[in-house]
């Protein structure tokens, strides 16, 4: 693996493997010493042109569990414009001898053109780009969805016959994208479930089926339920009458949460609105994995980095997974 | 490429059989003892030196395996190599007696990644190593206290273990 960019173009023993070993990375950290020697040596830059809490910390998290080195840019607040800056910082980072980069940028297609731009020899990790793809949360979603399925058991299994309602603000969602690429690649049937307004244009071609209304895709028994965050920040047009009515229609309270089966999931990337896409009573509830996605992300981005920085370096420059 | 066989399964079996015994005359019995196969092929050997064990001894040892991928110092001269599972026995490690079990001793290095795995993990009282075949060609100071055949062999030359439990059949050959 060179780079990971998105699930899109990710095959299926692919993402299997970064599963599998992910498996291998979350049973050394229930070790008495959690830290591995793997990435000695190695520097892994943080590179966020966006906030982010959550991702930054879990990908610093896993390569200094590897023991890399961690080097974190923030870029907020920085007036130059994407184009040139992003090259002048990617050759700073490659003069500073980076061997690997995660990158989050508001700019759909940043990373993709980090990586195969020749600005920088260094393996590229998409931590989130703009409205398109944030393959690591997809694949520890999808790591969460097979451990509470198979428990000990769930190396080497996909999620065949597992079927999936995402729920919420789709049209902006790169975790919802992201997700209905490697979930349908991985075998399961995915529903998105949105107002009409937040369904995008192009999503005829996706692999999806798609519905308005929350009850009726609960109806069916799902077996994971994904709400997205409602993007305050990226409202700027009056996608829905108001905040209530959004609660009431997509929201899931707790007497919606109560219609679903026993063993069914209820997911949520986090930072969660509490009594907006989520009510307490549900993501607090046994069935929530809000928490285990947080531990299991720290699994699957170590899994990614040994397997971008671990082995021999194949130098085909700007070759996808 | 020709190969010729230097063990076969008799001679296997008669080795570990040997070790089985060896393990438990130098720790004057099964107490506290914790076997430990090194993926792929250590683990079917020390699944089956716990059952020798047991059967010798009519107590049950426990068995489990240790991963030493993480832990490797040549990573980077290879392909990523996928990681394997590490099960360690419920009772843990701290103050045992660990039996660490390999199929083939060569340069060294997977044992010096596994005493390094071990350290991450708990802290054994000894640690101890058996090997099916010793082949020489040492980098580390490491030695095995348990060896089931010395075969001289070539750098150059590929010594090939194979067991029942992963390749169907037990034989242990080499050639170039």
């Amino acid at each position: 693996m060179r780079h990971l960019l998105d699930t899109h173009s990710l095959e299926r023993a692919t993402a299997l493997r970064i599963l599998d070993v992910a498996e291998d990375m979350a049973d050394t950290q229930s070790r008495e010493i959690k830290k591995l020697p793997t990435l000695r040596g190695k520097t892994v830059v943080n590179l966020f042109f966006e906030d982010s809490t959550r991702t930054r910390i879990s990908f610093e998290a896993a390569a200094k569990r590897l023991s890399a080195d961690v080097i974190n840019f923030a870029a907020k607040g920085s007036s130059v414009s994407k184009g040139e800056s992003l090259k002048d910082t990617a050759q700073t980072l490659q003069a500073m001898g980076a061997d690997a980069v995660v990158i989050r940028h508001a700019a759909s297609g940043a990373p993709r053109t980090l990586a195969t731009s020749g600005w920088i020899s260094a393996g590229v990790v998409n931590a989130g780009d703009g409205t398109h793809e944030h393959p690591t949360q997809a694949l520890l979603d999808a790591f969460t969805i097979r451990k509470r399925r198979y428990g000990a058991d769930s190396r080497g299994r996909d999620l065949s016959g597992v079927r999936v309602v995402i729920v919420g603000d789709v049209l902006h969602s790169r975790v919802a994208r992201s997700n209905v690429w490697l979930l349908t690649t991985l075998g399961a049937e995915v529903t998105l479930v949105s107002p009409p307004t937040l369904v995008p244009q192009n999503v005829s071609a996706w692999p999806v089926r798609v519905l308005y209304s929350l009850d009726e895709a609960l109806a069916v028994g799902p077996d994971a339920v994904m709400m997205l965050r409602i993007q305050l920040e990226r409202m700027n047009a009056a996608y829905f009458p108001s905040e209530r009515e959004y609660s009431r229609t997509w929201g899931l309270d707790a007497v919606r949460a109560a219609t679903l089966p026993g063993d069914s999931i209820v997911m949520h990337p986090g930072p969660m609105n509490r009594g907006l896409e989520i009510s307490s009573e549900a993501a607090d509830s046994p069935r929530s994995t809000v928490l285990e996605q947080v531990a299991n992300g720290v699994s699957v981005r170590m899994a990614v980095l040994y397997l971008l920085l671990a082995g021999e370096r194949d130098d085909e420059r700007g070759r996808d997974l | 490429m020709s190969a010729r066989t230097v063990l076969q399964q008799a001679d296997i079996s008669r080795a570990l059989t040997r070790i089985a015994h060896e393990i438990l005359e130098s720790n004057k019995g099964a107490a506290g003892l914790v076997l430990l196969g090194i993926p792929t092929r250590g683990v079917a050997l020390a699944q089956r030196l716990g059952a020798l064990i047991d059967q010798i001894t009519g107590t049950a040892v426990p068995v489990g395996s240790l991963d030493v991928t993480m832990y490797r110092d040549d990573l980077a001269k290879h392909p990523t190599r996928s990681p394997q599972p590490t099960e360690i026995p419920a009772g843990g490690i701290d103050g045992k007696t660990v039996v660490l079990v390999d199929d083939v001793l060569f340069s060294g290095r997977s044992i010096r990644a596994a005493l390094d795995a071990l350290g991450s993990i708990g802290r054994p009282a000894i640690v101890r190593l058996a090997i099916l075949v010793d082949r020489g060609h040492r980098e580390l100071p490491i030695r095995p206290d348990f060896v089931g055949k010395n075969i001289p062999s070539a750098r150059t030359e590929r010594v090939n273990v194979r067991l029942t439990e992963n390749d169907g059949a037990d034989e242990v050959t080499i050639g170039a």
